[in-house]
């Protein structure tokens, strides 16, 4: 595969959330806001990355009977890295997302890509591997939360773009938007819509 | 990972809920002490460190035990269970990237249980999650009947029956729109 593809192919073709499944939940909590949703996704990206990045290196040297408490070692550590990082540049963003930061060691694309590709493949490879995973996974993680901000409580980044009737404009605020539930038909549209344009990820009946 | 895979047959969720009910009651509590004596800050007075703040390997601390406690459930099940051990196959090790249980640590230290309400918490927060997947299954195993639209069949109608399922749980304490 070149490399191009190791890049593209995971933003629609075979994106992680919507063929795979990987990393569902944190794409649930952190989209309610536009802004908080890209800091995940830059923080997913940098660690399914980097993640790949080290398991690739040293893939040789791990046995596989505890390939798994090695892989999490690795993105274990790189999550706390990020969690510091965060909590000292943008305290205010870390405090509102909680938890959900921890929650990127359990996220199944970043255990899934170490173990399926870096594994296999080389260090650069692997890298460029994990890059696209992070953005596909990013670009469902943007498209949820686009939706949820504009029609939950009428902003984009925190600017007004449909003014709500409380502060004298128009537009009636969906507060349905800001509950988990709409991130389930938001994703589950997604991936109809996805599915409509690639014919060949429609699942079979039975 | 879990909607898609385990969720297609009761007789296997109600398998795995169990597991990780008895994961979740054990995690919860084991973590809350690990963090009350040896990671929040000043924790290790008892051992004489007059000033000490580990709270940084509160994530690599709890995955460790959760990755534990899910080897033992793992070996026991193979030991005792093996019909259940084979019908829950690969699902079972993933019970370590559940983001549930993890997720049941780090809301515990968040928000400052003790001991008993963690013990609680484990439980009633692992109940909860075996209820969702085996009320999710057998809406799936009926669904099989069902004539959806192509694009939406199989991983699409389950995220949807999932936000409707999640609507209803949410009204159990309340909704304000």
């Amino acid at each position: 595969m070149s490399m191009k593809q190791t890049i593209f192919d995971p933003l629609f073709k075979n994106n992680p959330i919507a063929l795979q499944i990987l990393g569902v939940c944190s794409a649930l909590a952190v989209t309610t806001k536009l802004e908080t949703a890209l800091v995940m996704s830059l923080a997913v990206i940098l660690v399914v990355s980097c993640s790949n990045l080290f398991v690739s290196i040293i893939r040789n040297h791990i046995p596989s009977s505890i390939r798994i408490i090695v892989q999490m070692t690795i993105i274990a550590s790189l999550v706390i890295v990020t969690d510091q990082l965060l909590k000292a540049f943008f305290f205010s963003i870390a405090k509102s997302m909680s938890v959900y930061i921890g929650l990127i060691i359990t996220n199944c694309i970043v255990m899934g890509r170490a173990d399926a590709y870096a594994m296999k493949n080389g260090p650069v490879q692997s890298f460029f591997d994990g890059l696209g995973n992070g953005i596909g996974y990013s670009v469902v993680l943007i498209f949820v939360a686009f939706f949820r901000e504009l029609f939950g409580s009428g902003k984009l980044l925190g600017y007004t773009v449909l003014k709500p009737m409380s502060e004298g404009g128009w537009y009636q605020p969906n507060g349905m938007m800001l509950l988990s539930p709409s991130a389930f038909f938001l994703i589950g549209i997604f991936i109809w819509i996805l599915r409509t344009i690639y014919k060949d990820q429609v699942e079979s009946s039975n | 990972m879990y909607i898609s895979g385990l969720s297609k047959k009761v007789s296997t969720s109600i398998g795995l809920g169990i597991a990780v009910i008895v994961v979740q009651s054990i995690t919860v509590p084991v973590n809350n002490l690990l963090y009350t004596y040896v990671l929040k800050e000043n924790a290790l007075t008892w051992a004489g460190v007059a000033s000490s703040d580990l709270s940084f390997l509160g994530l690599i601390t709890y995955i460790g035990v959760i990755a534990a406690m899910v080897q033992i459930l793992e070996m026991t099940l193979d030991r005792y269970f093996p019909a259940l051990y084979s019908a829950l196959g690969i699902f079972l090790p993933l019970i370590t990237v559940n983001c549930a249980i993890l997720g049941g640590s780090l809301f515990m230290v968040e928000r400052g249980y003790n001991f008993t309400e963690s013990v609680v918490f484990g439980f009633g927060s692992g109940l909860g999650w075996a209820l969702a997947i085996m009320a999710l299954a057998g809406i799936r195993e009926k669904m099989k009947y069902s004539d959806v639209p192509d694009g939406l069949r199989g991983l699409g109608i389950t995220f949807i029956t999932v936000g409707l399922m999640a609507l209803g749980f949410l009204s159990f304490s309340g909704i304000q729109l």
